[in-house]
């Protein structure tokens, strides 16, 4: 399976692959994002490999380490055949400044609510999403909380209220 | 004419029926769901930037609090992730205790739907029936890990420590109760009328618009799609025991009813299994750095005690580059995909959530159905809300 995916990949798509990357047995392909949907929409189509299940999309936000070279967000699309019990990896990295990429709703339903989780706690846009809102934290909520740049902070838990004295927020 | 008007209902946050903080917006045309749709984020709490603040080591807690109906379930996906990223290997003793808690916490899980299922559908006392059973389960755990729900007891590299001296003795009392407790369950639903009326022909899905909606476990199953990754992708030593994948026909709440029992079967037999062939041997795997190393030996040697600081206080760096490992948890598949960047925290925690993955399938489940059928739809998802929300 593994031969037969990087041959239908590389071999139909070759000059969208960037790299293609090995690590604990598991493949993964960085790929460029404007053939995403082109990419996917082949390998539901394809009745060989059989990829029809998107277990994940999840990101990575890679601020300060020196993989931000490539662009500071990673989208990672987890895709797997049932059939082959074989699963891997479509990555692409974002850059810093408005991240965008081409939702995939219109292939799979379930990327409906994973694209909204991704856009909600990183702020990655997805373009062509039918609703793009939040899905977990609270409306009032600015900012998106999984971006390393987005403080862990909490408040001392209280043990005398003094109305002069607001409470201490530790970042 | 009058005009066709439909009411749209809230249901929710807090409703019995909704299995925590679910909230339900239905659109009604009389008795019939024109559209539903669930809001949550009632119980979001940061789990995955908490745990990304965490060295590996000490974000192990985090993952009970998710699905805290199958905590060792959580427990060990996110082991099994770490341990394949940081390259350990466990002693076999501590993959079959494993397989054996797994299990258990399977059934645990299967019987808290079970009674919140029927209490849903109006069967008041299923409820006490199935904790009878799950109350020894929980003991059981208690005995492992000194705790009842959040045990934490598999740790990174093997187990907290070592299993009770008595573990055999009361998971055998435990497979005995069990079996008995299904005949029980099994007189009061299987044939029920009223409950088969109920879940007959309710919440239906195909196979392809199954694997289109991401669905996994019993849903998945239910539908007739034999993937289950005990089978297809073997983690901690499943490929030696011998069980059969439970699944249903028609993909409705019955068959996943019914799925869910044939599943407790096939999880007491892979119990009996590990019981009978439990190795000997540490309960810990010897990788100095990364795994803790034995608290008794911690007491009297100077390098373990060297290490067990270490690891404690600064932890180990982690490889850069990022791993997934999935498991059968009860719910479906639940996934870790962590990514290490180098430094003694992971740079990313992902967990794929299966109950979150499911609910986004309800919509399409209650569409065009009766009113109180969105209770039933929502019971035989099986859903916990500390996982859907994190």
């Amino acid at each position: 399976m593994e031969e037969q995916l990087r041959g239908f990949i590389k071999g139909r798509f070759g000059d969208a692959v960037i790299e293609e990357s090995e690590f604990k047995g598991e493949q993964s392909f960085y790929i460029k994002p404007e053939s995403l949907v082109e990419i996917c929409q082949a390998l539901l189509d394809d009745n060989d490999l059989q990829v029809r299940f998107l277990s994940d999309i999840t990101a990575v936000d890679w601020l300060g380490h020196e993989r931000e070279s490539r662009g500071r967000y990673e989208v990672v699309y987890n895709l797997y055949s049932i059939p082959h019990a074989y699963r891997f990896f479509l990555k692409v990295h974002l850059s810093a400044d408005d991240p965008r990429i081409a939702s995939l709703c219109d292939l799979w339903p379930s990327a409906n609510w994973l694209e909204r989780e991704v856009f909600d706690l990183f702020g990655i846009r997805f373009e062509g999403h039918p609703k793009l809102e939040k899905i977990l934290t609270p409306d009032d909520l600015e900012g998106h909380p999984l971006r390393k740049d987005f403080p862990l902070t909490y408040e001392l838990p209280r043990f005398s209220w003094n109305k002069d004295q607001p409470p201490e927020v530790i970042k | 004419m009058p005009e066709k008007k439909t009411v749209t209902l809230n249901m929710g946050p807090q409703h019995p029926s909704t299995h925590g903080v679910l909230r339900v917006i239905v659109e009604l045309d009389g008795e019939r769901v024109v559209s539903a749709e669930p809001v949550i984020g009632y119980l979001h709490t940061g789990i995955e930037k908490t745990m990304e603040s965490k060295l590996y080591y000490k974000a192990l807690p985090c993952t009970d609090r998710m699905d805290y109906l199958a905590p060792m379930s959580n427990n060990l996906g996110y082991c099994l992730a770490v341990e394949k990223l940081m390259d350990v290997e466990v002693p076999e003793k501590v993959q079959w205790a494993r397989v054996c808690l797994a299990e258990l916490t399977r059934i645990n899980s299967h019987l808290v739907w079970l009674g919140t299922h029927s209490i849903d559908l109006g069967a008041m006392s299923m409820l006490l029936y199935t904790f009878r059973e799950r109350e020894s389960i929980i003991d059981v755990y208690e005995a492992c890990g000194g705790q009842r729900m959040m045990t934490s007891y598999i740790r990174i590299g093997g187990l907290a420590q070592d299993l009770p001296v008595d573990f055999d003795k009361k998971v055998r009392r435990v497979v005995k109760q069990v079996t008995n407790g299904l005949a029980d369950y099994e007189n009061l639903l299987t044939n029920n009328e009223i409950f088969i009326n109920r879940t007959r022909d309710v919440a239906v899905i195909s196979a392809e618009e199954a694997i289109a909606w991401s669905l996994s476990g019993p849903m998945l199953r239910g539908s007739g799609v034999k993937h289950d990754l005990r089978k297809a992708n073997p983690y901690s030593g499943y490929e030696n025991f011998d069980f059969e994948i439970a699944y249903g026909e028609k993909g409705d709440a019955y068959d996943r009813y019914l799925l869910r029992l044939k599943e407790i079967r096939q999880s007491l037999r892979i119990i009996n299994q590990a019981l009978d062939g439990m190795p000997e041997g540490p309960y810990r795997a010897h990788v100095p750095g990364v795994v803790l190393p034995p608290k008794e030996d911690v007491l009297y040697k100077m390098e373990s005690m060297i290490f067990h600081f270490k690891i404690i206080t600064e932890g180990f760096n982690a490889p850069v580059g990022s791993v997934y490992q999935a498991i059968e948890s009860p719910k479906g598949e639940l996934g870790f995909y962590i990514a290490g960047d180098g430094s003694n925290r992971p740079r990313r925690v992902r967990v794929r959530p299966p109950s979150f993955i499911n609910l986004a399938a309800l919509p399409r489940l209650v569409e065009g159905s009766m009113f109180s059928d969105v209770v039933c739809a929502i019971g035989s998802i099986d859903i916990v809300l500390g996982e859907v929300d994190r």
